[in-house]
C-alpha cells in the first residue's frame, strides 16, 4: 500500500508544473512578439519542435529507434496540401486534424511491422517505409505533382477569421498555439500511468511484460500517437509554407530530426523544443559561414556529440545554470540530466 | 530471348557489384553488430581515388583499382582506430547518429573538393562496347565486373573457410570473450576485417562509377541497398549476402527494364516483407546479442 502511494505521489510530483516550464513558454511567446522580422524561422523552429516531440514520444519514452519518421511528416504534409488544393476541407484547423489522423492511421498500420524484431530490423523497416512512401509519391505524380511537388495551394483563413499573411505572423501564432496544445496533451500522456508504463518498457521490455504491462499494445498506441503528432507537424509545414514537395519524405529530414532530439536530449519533452531552437540556430550559423557545405558541420556536430557522450554534454551545459539555481533556491531545485540520457 | 539474357547478365553484374560493395558491411553490421550507415562513404572514397588517378594523373584503369582498394582500406583503418572502436559497445542509437554524421561530413567534403556533378572514369578502349556471345549481347565492362567480383567472392570464401585468419575471425565473432581467452587478439582481428571491408567497398566504388554513377550523394543514395543486402542476406556466411545481392541486382535491373512505372518500391516492399517474415534474414541467423 505504501509502495503504491509512494509511486503515485512521486508521479504526481513530477507531473506538477514547475516555474522553469512556465518561464519557458512565456519566453517563447515573448520571442514571438519581440522579433517581428524573424517570423518565418521561428515558425520553422516551432514546427521542428513539434516534430521532435513526436519522435521523442517513441524514441525517448518507448525506446523505438526510427530512421523513417519523415514518413508521417510527409503524409501529413501531403494530406493537408491535397485537402486545401482540391478544396475538400477549407478550414485549416479541421484540415490539420484530419491530416494528423491520416498519419495516425498509417502509424497504426505500420506499427505492427515496427514492433516486431530487434533494433536493427526496426531501423530497416522504418527507413524502408519512408523510402517506399517517397517512391510512391514520385510514382503517382498525377496526384502529388511528382518532383515538382504540390503547387498552387491557397490557404483559407483560420477559423474563417485569421488570414495567413505574407510575413508569416499568423502562421507563427497558429503554429505556436498548435504546439502548445499538443504539448499539453503529450505532457499529460507521458506523466500518466500509460507514460510510466512506456518508460518501463523502454528500460526493460521483458520485465515490463512480467509485471503485466501489455508491451505490444502500448507500443502500438504510442507509435500511433507519435505518427499523429508528426502528421500535424507536416500539415503545419504545408499550411504555413503553402507547398509540399518530395523532400518531406527524405532521409535527411529523419536524420536531422534525430540530431535535433539528440541535441536537446531524449526522454523529456522539452528536449525536442530546445533541440529545435539550437539546431536551427546552428543551421543558420553554418549556412551563413559556408552556404553550400553546412552539411559538413552538421555532421561534425553529430560525430562530436556521440564521441563526447550525450549525457556528458548535457551535464556540462547544465553546470552553470545549476550553479546559479543552487545558489538561489537551494540544492533541491537543480535541473538534472534528463532521464533518457542517464547511463 | 536474347534481351532477357542480356538483362539477366546485367543484373548478375549489378548484383556482384553490390556484393563487393556491401560485404564489408556484412561483417561490421552482421557480425560485429555495429550499425555502420557510413559504409557507402568508403565506397565513394575508393571511387574518387580511382577517378582522380585515372582522369587527372593519367594512370591506367587497372593500376588505379588496387589503389582504390588500398586508399579506402587506409581511411577505414584510420577511422576504426580513432573513432569506430570506441563505439562498438555503445547503443544502436549512438552508432546510427555517429555514422550519419560521418556520411554528412563525407558528402559535404567530397562536394567541396570534387564538385557536385557526376564523375566519370575514363575506361580503356578494351572495356567499351559489347561482345556477342551466342547471340547474346554482353557488355565488356560488365563481363570484367563479373570476372573480378566472382574471383573476389571465391577468394573471400576460401579465406574465411580455410585460413587461420578466417577461423580467428569466426571465433572472434561467435564468442569474443572465449576468443580472447584463447589468445586471439580480437580488436586487431576486427580492425583488420573492418579495413579489408572498407577496401572492398572502395574497389566496388571504383568499379561502380560506370554503372551506378559516382557523385557526392553516393553514400546516401545507395545506403539502403547495402543495408538490404546485409539484412536480407543474413550474416552467418558469405553465401547469404552474395545470394541476396544477386537477387537484388537481378530484381532491380529487371524491374527498371520491364516495369519502369512500378519503380523502386518493389524492392522496398520485398525488403519489408522479408524482414517481417524472417527478421534474421533469408539465409541467416540473428546478429542480435
Amino acid at each position: 500500500m505504501t509502495a503504491l502511494s509512494d509511486v503515485s505521489t512521486h508521479a504526481m510530483a513530477s507531473a506538477r508544473w514547475r516555474i522553469s516550464e512556465v518561464a519557458f513558454w512565456v519566453l517563447a511567446l515573448a520571442c514571438a512578439f519581440l522579433f517581428p522580422s524573424r517570423y518565418l524561422i521561428m515558425t520553422d523552429i516551432v514546427r521542428l519542435g513539434l516534430f521532435a516531440v513526436s519522435l521523442d514520444l517513441i524514441l525517448g519514452y518507448a525506446g523505438i529507434v526510427s530512421l523513417g519518421h519523415a514518413a508521417f511528416f510527409g503524409v501529413g504534409a501531403y494530406s493537408a496540401g491535397l485537402l486545401a488544393l482540391h478544396g475538400i476541407i477549407n478550414e485549416p484547423v479541421i484540415a490539420l486534424v484530419v491530416a494528423g489522423l491520416v498519419a495516425a492511421v498509417l502509424g497504426f498500420l505500420t506499427s505492427f511491422l515496427v514492433i516486431r524484431g530487434v533494433d536493427l530490423t526496426r531501423l530497416m523497416v522504418t527507413l524502408g517505409i519512408a523510402l517506399l512512401l517517397e517512391a510512391l509519391a514520385e510514382r503517382f505524380s498525377d496526384i502529388t505533382g511528382g518532383t515538382d511537388g504540390l503547387q498552387g495551394i491557397e490557404m483559407q483563413p483560420i477559423l474563417g477569421r485569421f488570414a495567413f499573411d505574407m510575413f508569416g505572423k499568423t502562421g507563427l501564432f497558429y503554429s505556436l498555439i498548435v504546439l502548445f496544445i499538443l504539448f499539453l496533451l503529450a505532457r499529460r500522456v507521458v506523466h500518466s500511468p500509460f507514460g510510466l508504463s512506456l518508460r518501463a518498457i523502454r528500460n526493460n521490455p521483458l520485465r515490463a511484460a512480467a509485471i503485466g504491462i501489455p508491451v505490444n499494445r502500448r507500443l502500438i498506441a504510442v507509435y500511433t500517437l507519435a505518427a499523429f503528432y508528426a502528421g500535424i507537424a507536416g500539415a503545419l509545414f504545408t499550411q504555413t509554407t503553402a507547398l509540399a514537395s518530395l523532400d518531406v519524405f527524405s532521409f535527411e529530414r529523419s536524420a536531422d530530426l534525430m540530431l535535433v532530439l539528440v541535441i536537446g536530449g531524449t526522454g523529456y519533452l522539452y528536449g525536442g523544443l530546445i533541440g529545435a531552437v539550437v539546431f536551427k540556430m546552428l543551421q543558420e550559423l553554418f549556412q551563413s559561414i559556408t552556404p553550400q557545405y553546412w552539411l559538413f558541420w552538421i555532421g561534425l556536430v553529430l560525430v562530436m556529440i556521440v564521441m563526447v557522450g550525450r549525457a556528458r554534454i548535457h551535464r556540462w551545459v547544465l553546470f552553470v545554470p545549476n550553479l546559479i539555481i543552487r545558489q538561489c533556491a537551494g540544492r533541491k531545485a537543480a535541473v538534472t540530466v534528463p532521464e533518457g540520457d542517464a547511463p | 530471348m536474347a534481351s532477357i539474357l542480356t538483362n539477366l547478365f546485367d543484373g548478375v553484374a549489378y548484383g556482384m557489384l553490390l556484393f563487393v560493395l556491401a560485404c564489408g558491411l556484412a561483417v561490421t553490421l552482421g557480425l560485429m553488430n555495429f550499425v555502420n550507415l557510413a559504409h557507402g562513404a568508403f565506397a565513394m572514397a575508393g571511387g574518387y581515388i580511382c577517378a582522380v588517378l585515372v582522369n587527372q594523373s593519367g594512370w591506367p584503369f587497372f593500376a588505379a583499382l588496387p589503389l582504390a582498394f588500398v586508399g579506402s582500406a587506409v581511411i577505414g583503418i584510420a577511422l576504426e582506430r580513432t573513432l569506430y572502436r570506441h563505439l562498438y559497445s555503445r547503443s544502436h542509437l549512438d552508432q546510427v547518429l555517429f555514422s550519419i554524421g560521418l556520411v554528412f561530413m563525407s558528402v559535404a567534403a567530397v562536394d567541396y573538393i570534387m564538385g557536385s556533378s557526376r564523375v566519370f572514369i575514363k575506361l580503356p578502349a578494351a572495356l567499351e562496347g559489347q561482345i556477342d556471345l551466342f547471340g547474346v549481347g554482353i557488355g565488356r565492362y560488365r563481363l570484367m565486373i563479373v570476372a573480378i567480383c566472382g574471383l573476389l567472392t571465391l577468394a573471400l570464401q576460401l579465406i574465411l573457410a580455410k585460413t587461420r585468419f578466417g577461423s580467428r575471425l569466426r571465433a572472434a565473432v561467435d564468442d569474443p570473450r572465449a576468443a580472447i581467452g584463447l589468445g586471439i587478439n580480437v580488436p586487431q582481428v576486427f580492425a583488420f576485417t573492418f579495413a579489408f571491408g572498407c577496401g572492398l567497398a572502395g574497389l566496388g566504388g571504383a568499379l561502380s562509377a560506370e554503372i551506378l554513377g559516382l557523385d557526392p550523394y553516393f553514400p546516401l543514395k545507395f545506403m539502403i541497398y547495402f543495408l538490404i543486402v546485409v539484412t536480407v542476406g543474413g550474416s552467418s556466411s558469405i553465401t547469404g549476402p552474395f545470394l541476396a545481392s544477386l537477387l537484388l541486382g537481378i530484381a532491380d535491373v529487371a524491374g527498371k527494364y520491364y516495369v519502369p512505372k512500378v519503380g523502386p518500391f518493389v524492392i522496398y516492399t520485398v525488403m519489408i516483407v522479408i524482414l517481417l517474415w524472417r527478421p534474421n534474414g533469408l539465409f541467416g541467423r540473428t546478429a542480435a546479442r
